[in-house]
C-alpha cells in the first residue's frame, strides 16, 4: 500500500500530534463540509444578486426609481450601497439567524414555509431510500452473480430503463392509472380528508400515528405514501442496481472471496459476510449519490401528487419565479446533500480502517 | 484495474468519487509506477449490448429524422388552437388535443426539434469546456488546478437538478437560460474526468520524453495525451445525452425552460397536471422523452462496453432525473 499511497498523496501530515486517527479523519471531513456549506451560501448569494434587472427599479416602481434621492435612500436602507463582500456577510448573518427572506408567492418567511414542508419530504425520501437500497443491493448482487446470464441482461435493461424514465412523467402515469382508473391508490396529499393530523412528534405522519396508537391513521398515511415512494424508488433502483453490480463484481474477483467459496461456505454466508462487506464502501458512495438524485426527484414528483413537501414548494416557487423561495429550497437541499455525504464519509472511516489511517 | 486509462491517481477524481476511490482498486494499483500502456481501444461488443446499442441507434436516428422532417410529418400547426379542446385520441386526431385545442401529435413531433438539438449542443459544449479546463488543470497543476477543482467541488456540492433549477430561476425563465444553467452544472464532470486522466499521463515516460525533445505543452497535450483521453470522455458524453434531455425537459416541466406556447415535451407533461383525466396530454410527450433517452442510453452503454469495459461511470448526485 505504502508505495502507491505516497505517489498519490503528498506525505504532508507526517509526525503531527498523535490524535486518534478516526477523530482526526472525522474532524477533517467536518471542516471540509463546513467549507462547502459556506461555498453553497456563496453560490446562492451570487445567484440572488445575478437577477437581471435592477432590484431598485423593481421594488420602487419606474417613477420613484428616476429620483436619485429616493434611490440612494432606498439603497442605503437595504444596504445595497455597501460593497458586495459586506452584503455577503450581512446575508450570511441573516442566514445564521434563520432569515431566508420572504417568499413572493406565499408572503411567508421562507424559513417557516420550508420548516412546514420538510417533514413531508423527509417522509417520502426516507421511505424511498430505504426501499431502493434494499432492492438495489439485492438486484445488483443477483446481476453480478449471474454475470453474462439472461437475468443479468434483463436487469441491465430494466435498470437502464429506470434511469431513462422522466420521473415527473412516471408519477403522472402511475397517479392516473392507480387513482383515476383503478381507484386503488388514495388521492393526493398526505392524508384523506376524513382523517385528522396525528399529534406532531416527528412530523412524519406514519410515525406520529403509530406513536399515538392510531392504527387507521397510520394505514391511511402509509397508503398515501405508496405512490410517491414507488416513483422515487423506481428511479434510484436503476442507479443503485448498476452500481452495486459493478462493486460486487470487483469483490467477487478477490482472492479472499474465492477462498471462502472454495472452502465450501454456504452462498448466504459468502454474500453477506464476505462480498457485501467488501463492497460496502462503493455501495455507501452510491447511496449518498442516490440520495441526491432522490432530493432532485422530489422536486419533480411532489407537485403531481400535491404532496405538501419542499418539492411542491419548489415547483410552485419556480413557476412563479419566486426567487427567495427557490434559493431557500436550493440552500436547504444543498446543505442536506452535504450532510448526507458527510455521514457517508464518516461511515467510510468506521467501515474501513485504511481510510482513516491513510491520511 | 491495470488499465492505465481508468486509473485516477488523485483520490478526488473520477469514478467512485472522493477519497472513497483510494480505498478500492486505485490504492493498491502498481500502475502509477509502471506507466501507461497505450493500446488501441478494441471493439468488444457483448452479446447483448451490441443489439441493444443498434436498437438504440435506430430509434435515435428515427427521432433525429422526425426532428428534421417535423414540418412534413406533423398534420397540424403545433401552435394553432383550431381543434376541439380535450378531444380523446382517435376521435379525429392520433393523440388527441390539449386544453387549448392544439394537436398533441403535432406538438410531440415538433417537440423533437426543441429538445434533441439543445441536448446535443449542451453535451458538446460541456465536453469542450470541461475537457479544456480539466486538461489545463491536470497538465499545469498548481493554482490553476486548485481553483478549477474548488469550482467543481462547489458545483458538485449540489444535486445537479437543484443547482440547475436555482441557476435557471436566477437567470430568468427561458429555454436558452435553461441550457446555460444545465451547462454550468454539467461541465465539471468532464473537467474532473479529463484532469484525472491527464494527471495520470503527464508523468508517463512517453510524454516526458516528448517534453525532453522540446515539445511545447500544447503539443504534448494535443498529440501525446489527447488520443488517450478521447475514449473515456466520449463514453461519458454518450451516456450524458439522455441525462441532458431529462434535465432540460425537467427544467421546462418546472416552468424554467420553454415558454408556454412552445411545443416542448417537459412543459407539455406539466400542462397535464391541470387536466388529469385527459391522460393523453401528458402521456405522449413523456413517452417521447422516454424513448429518446432510452435510445441514447442504450447507445452509450454499448459504446462503453466496446471502448472501456472496465470503467464505471458515475456522475454527481442525480445527474439523471
Amino acid at each position: 500500500m505504502s508505495t502507491s499511497t505516497k505517489a498519490v498523496r503528498s506525505p504532508r501530515s507526517r509526525g503531527g500530534r498523535a490524535a486518534h486517527p478516526f477523530l482526526r479523519y472525522a474532524l477533517r471531513r467536518v471542516l471540509t463540509s463546513l467549507l462547502l456549506v459556506v461555498g453553497v451560501t456563496l453560490v446562492t448569494f451570487v445567484l440572488t444578486n445575478l437577477v437581471p434587472g435592477d432590484p431598485v427599479a423593481a421594488a420602487l416602481g419606474q417613477r420613484a426609481a428616476e429620483d436619485p434621492a429616493i434611490v440612494s435612500q432606498f439603497r442605503a436602507t437595504y444596504g445595497l450601497d455597501q460593497p458586495l463582500v459586506v452584503q455577503y456577510f450581512t446575508y450570511l448573518g441573516n442566514l445564521l439567524q434563520g432569515d431566508l427572506g420572504v417568499s413572493t408567492t406565499t408572503h411567508n418567511p421562507v424559513v417557516d414555509d420550508l420548516a412546514k414542508a420538510l417533514p413531508a419530504t423527509l417522509e417520502i425520501a426516507l421511505g424511498a431510500i430505504v426501499l431502493s437500497v434494499v432492492i438495489g443491493v439485492v438486484l445488483g448482487t443477483i446481476a453480478a452473480y449471474r454475470r453474462g446470464k439472461a437475468s443479468d441482461h434483463v436487469l441491465r435493461v430494466v435498470s437502464l430503463a429506470g434511469l431513462s424514465v422522466p420521473t415527473f412523467w412516471l408519477a403522472l402515469v402511475l397517479y392516473y392509472v392507480f387513482y383515476f382508473q383503478l381507484h386503488i391508490a388514495p388521492g393526493s396529499g398526505r392524508l384523506s380528508s376524513d382523517f385528522t393530523t396525528p399529534p406532531t412528534v416527528t412530523g412524519l405522519y406514519t410515525v406520529d400515528a403509530l406513536l399515538a396508537g392510531q392504527l387507521d391513521t397510520f394505514l391511511d398515511a402509509a397508503s398515501h405514501l405508496f405512490l410517491p415512494v414507488l416513483v422515487l424508488t423506481l428511479y434510484t433502483v436503476g442507479l443503485l442496481t448498476r452500481f452495486v453490480r459493478t462493486a460486487v463484481l470487483e469483490i467477487l474477483d478477490q482472492d479472499y472471496v474465492r477462498a471462502a467459496r472454495a472452502k465450501g461456505l454456504p452462498t448466504r454466508t459468502v454474500v453477506f459476510s464476505y462480498v457485501l462487506r467488501g463492497a460496502s464502501i462503493p455501495i455507501l458512495t452510491v447511496v449518498g449519490l442516490a440520495f441526491g438524485s432522490l432530493l432532485s426527484g422530489t422536486v419533480l414528483v411532489e407537485a403531481i401528487f400535491a404532496w405538501p413537501g419542499i418539492g411542491s414548494y419548489a415547483y410552485q416557487a419556480a413557476s412563479h419565479l419566486d426567487l427567495p423561495g427557490i434559493m431557500g429550497v436550493g440552500l436547504l437541499i444543498g446543505v442536506m446533500y452535504l450532510l448526507v455525504n458527510l455521514i457517508v464519509d464518516l461511515l467510510y472511516g468506521v467501515l474501513d480502517p485504511r481510510v482513516r489511517l491513510a491520511s | 484495474m491495470t488499465d492505465a486509462r481508468t486509473t485516477r491517481p488523485d483520490p478526488r477524481d473520477g469514478a467512485p468519487a472522493g477519497p472513497r476511490d483510494g480505498v478500492g482498486a486505485g490504492m493498491l494499483d502498481p500502475v502509477s509506477a509502471a506507466g501507461p500502456r497505450w493500446r488501441r481501444p478494441r471493439l468488444r461488443l457483448g452479446r447483448w449490448s451490441a443489439p441493444l446499442g443498434l436498437l438504440g441507434a435506430a430509434v435515435g436516428i428515427l427521432w433525429i429524422l422526425v426532428a428534421l422532417l417535423a414540418p412534413v410529418i406533423a398534420p397540424h400547426d403545433p401552435l394553432a388552437q383550431d381543434l376541439p379542446i380535450l378531444q380523446a385520441p382517435g376521435e379525429g386526431t392520433l393523440m388527441g388535443t390539449d386544453a387549448l385545442g392544439r394537436d398533441v401529435f403535432s406538438r410531440v413531433i415538433w417537440g423533437a426539434r426543441v429538445t434533441i438539438p439543445l441536448a446535443l449542443l449542451l453535451v458538446v459544449m460541456s465536453v469542450l469546456i470541461g475537457a479544456i479546463v480539466g486538461a489545463v488543470a491536470g497538465f499545469f497543476g498548481r493554482a490553476v488546478d486548485e481553483v478549477a477543482m474548488r469550482v467543481t467541488d462547489l458545483v458538485m456540492a449540489f444535486p445537479t437538478v437543484i443547482l440547475a433549477m436555482v441557476i435557471a430561476a436566477a437567470l430568468g425563465a427561458s429555454l436558452l437560460n435553461a441550457v446555460l444553467a444545465a451547462l454550468i452544472v454539467s461541465w465539471p464532470a468532464y473537467a474532473r474526468l479529463t484532469r484525472g486522466l491527464v494527471l495520470g499521463l503527464r508523468s508517463s515516460n512517453y510524454v516526458v520524453s516528448g517534453q525532453l525533445l522540446g515539445f511545447s505543452p500544447l503539443r504534448s497535450l494535443g498529440r501525446d495525451i489527447a488520443p488517450n483521453i478521447v475514449g473515456p470522455v466520449l463514453v461519458l458524453a454518450s451516456l450524458d445525452i439522455g441525462t441532458a434531455i431529462l434535465l432540460l425537459s425537467g427544467l421546462s416541466f418546472l416552468g424554467l425552460g420553454a415558454k408556454p406556447p412552445t411545443a416542448e415535451w417537459g412543459s407539455m407533461v406539466s400542462d397535464a397536471i391541470q387536466n388529469f383525466d385527459a391522460w393523453w396530454i401528458g402521456v405522449f410527450p413523456g413517452l417521447a422523452i422516454l424513448t429518446v433517452v432510452i435510445a441514447f442510453n442504450f447507445v452509450g452503454d454499448a459504446l462503453r462496453d466496446a471502448l472501456d469495459p472496465k470503467s464505471q461511470t458515475i456522475r454527481g448526485g442525480g445527474t439523471t432525473l
